[in-house]
């Protein structure tokens, strides 16, 4: 049996001699993953990228099967979802992967960007990890409203109507634009077509592509850790940092860990409460799309209220939709508003603290406001709200490389 | 290979030019793609005028129909909706209908050929939503003062009876007027300017 199981081995061996000589593939796992070092004081907040590749998968797979069931036409789309609903074997369970799975997707971004804005993980050298962050972002942004479209219901219809006409504030070619996104003079089949093929087609593609960018220049700079300490500068004899771990199977292990967790948290929300009440899946949208018929109370999906919330603060078009695109487009630019000597926030002032608190609460509370009725008192609220959301960055830039700073430790902590 | 003997100039100059003929080529091959992108042939040549009737359209009644893919409301207009109009010059902020989109021959408070029937297109001039029509005066939701009007879901814009715009909301301008005629007394062209007008 030993002698079976060495000759197996041999074998093994031999044929893994064969392909590296053809393909780097153990090349590849050593650098990215055996003997890939990374810091080995990771905490909680380190999840949530694995966890987002894992949904990002997940979606794909399970938009490959809704793909062979829904029909990217005005007439037949709202049609198609419902047959997906009640007749396609498990068709409900693909679904409600899918919607339950972009919902998440936000859940885990979210998480992920407030876990660089603690630790400084978007500081120097990692600009450009934090810049491809942001197109993914983007891109998410993209890939959730073209999706929100296809089931052709009361809130795709409207929403998109909202999102696309944004457009049109952009004075003299608004009017063009507009046309030339729709394909037609209102938001017709014409539009679902199109957005059907971004969202199967060049978003997705779009998003692996800058998964790979954003990785690859992860692995190039090393992971940042909760302390903020770069491992790099402390190398053992061996040239392995002494902070470091290698990835697998220290990390793998401890990712599978997680994936277990969060698997059992999306099954529960999967099976148990699809819709969330109203806010994975809303109700007006469980209603055929009609042109003539606004719904009383529109709103986005929730991951997209906070900004929702900006343009409503702003009573005047253009402003309100230059304000809410600037309230996007200022994350781009954190890594160089953040001038503070320490990267973690763990070495950061009190008054730090505070102020990313604020932020938080901001952005939370703006995406509360962002779904509710918009009496004139919550209107107010929103101004009050969108007005700390960019007092963050402006205190940021002027507060961070004056406030005090502790000593940060040569080596990472537990 | 030995760099020796090589002409940088003729290379930099075959470089920049491959650039810039390859750079025009892929901008020519651009313009399909993103032409494709414009209203079909198909979606220009619906834009027919459509034929309301009205007859049996009741006072204070609000019928909507649909004009090259755009809400065209037709209200009926009650004697005190009429009158209540000059009351809410004061909120609006372009009572006069300066900066709106509305033909020539539509003019005054009512913004009608006839005052009795306001024909307005209903999409929001903010981001193209229809507004609900909360005919009732007194206090709403959304407004302790209300005198009746148009009042949108979406960003709160609000609009009076002659979808003329409040101040101090998101929509720039008052609700567009479409070009439209009477046939006779109980029928209505929208898309048709009445004969001799602009």
């Amino acid at each position: 049996m030993a002698k079976f199981a060495d000759n197996m081995a041999k074998r093994a061996g031999a044929f893994m001699n064969w392909v590296d000589e053809r393909l780097p593939v153990t090349e590849f796992w050593d650098a990215h993953l055996a003997k890939y070092y990374a810091p080995k004081n990771f905490n909680f907040w380190y999840y949530m990228g694995s966890l987002a590749l894992l949904v990002l998968v997940m979606q794909i797979f399970s938009g490959l099967y809704l793909a062979m069931h829904y029909k990217p036409s005005a007439t037949e789309a709202f049609a198609s979802v419902e047959y997906i609903m009640r007749d396609v074997d498990w068709g409900w369970m693909i679904r409600y992967m899918h919607s339950t799975g972009s919902s998440f997707f936000f859940v885990l971004i979210y998480l992920h960007m407030f876990r660089s804005l603690l630790y400084g993980s978007h500081r120097k050298p990692r600009e450009l990890l934090w810049l491809f962050g942001m197109v993914l972002y983007l891109l998410l942004m993209a890939e959730a409203f073209t999706g929100y479209v296809l089931p052709w219901g009361q809130m795709s219809y409207w929403g998109a109507q909202v999102i696309i006409n944004l457009f049109g504030a952009i004075p003299e070619v608004g009017e063009t634009l507009t046309q030339w996104i729709r394909g037609d003079y209102f938001l017709s089949d014409a539009t679902l077509n199109r957005f059907f093929a971004f969202h199967v087609v060049a978003f997705p593609l779009g998003l692996i592509g800058f998964v790979v960018l954003h990785l690859a220049a992860l692995h190039k700079t090393g992971s940042n850790n909760p302390d903020g300490i770069e491992i790099k500068k402390n190398k053992g004899a061996d040239g392995i940092p002494l902070d470091g771990i290698p990835f697998h199977p220290y990390y793998t292990v401890k990712d599978i860990f997680g994936v277990a967790l969060f698997l059992i948290l999306f099954a529960a929300v999967l099976f148990i409460w699809p819709e969330v009440g109203g806010l994975f899946l809303e109700h007006d949208n469980f209603v055929p799309a009609d042109p003539l018929v606004t719904p009383e109370h529109i709103k986005p999906v929730w991951y997209f209220t906070p900004f929702y919330a900006i343009l409503k603060a702003v009573p005047d078009k253009l402003m309100g939709v230059i304000t809410m695109g600037a309230s996007v487009v200022i994350l781009v630019f954190i890594p160089w508003l953040d001038r503070s000597p320490v990267n973690s926030i763990r070495y950061k002032s009190v008054w730090d603290k505070v102020l990313l608190g604020f932020f938080a609460v901001a952005f939370v509370r703006l995406g509360m406001l962002g779904m509710a009725e918009g009496t004139p008192a919550q209107v107010w609220e929103m101004r009050l709200w969108t007005t700390v959301y960019f007092m963050y960055f402006v205190m940021l830039y002027f507060m961070s490389p004056r406030s005090k700073t502790k000593p940060v430790p040569d080596r990472v902590t537990h | 290979m030995s760099s020796d003997g090589v002409n940088k100039g003729r290379r930099r100059f075959l470089v920049a030019t491959t650039s810039v003929v390859g750079g025009i080529g892929v901008g020519l091959a651009a313009v399909p793609f993103i032409k494709s992108w414009m209203p079909s042939a198909k979606a220009q040549a619906v834009g027919a005028p459509v034929e309301v009737d009205i007859g049996r359209l009741k006072q204070g009644q609000l019928l909507k129909v649909q004009w090259r893919g755009q809400t065209i409301g037709i209200l009926r207009r009650t004697s005190e909706m009429i009158s209540e109009l000059q009351k809410t010059v004061e909120v609006l902020a372009d009572p006069e209908s300066v900066e709106a989109d509305q033909p020539e021959y539509v003019t005054g408070d009512p913004r009608a050929l006839r005052p009795e029937y306001l024909v307005v297109n209903m999409h929001c001039t903010h981001l193209g939503c229809v507004p609900q029509m909360v005919p009732e005066v007194g206090s709403q939701p959304f407004d302790d003062n209300w005198n009746g009007g148009f009042y949108c879901p979406c960003h709160k814009s609000k609009f009076d009876l002659s979808g003329r715009v409040y101040k101090g909301v998101p929509a720039p301008t008052n609700l567009r007027i479409p070009p439209y005629s009477f046939l006779d007394d109980r029928t209505l062209m929208i898309g048709v300017s009445p004969q001799g007008a602009v």
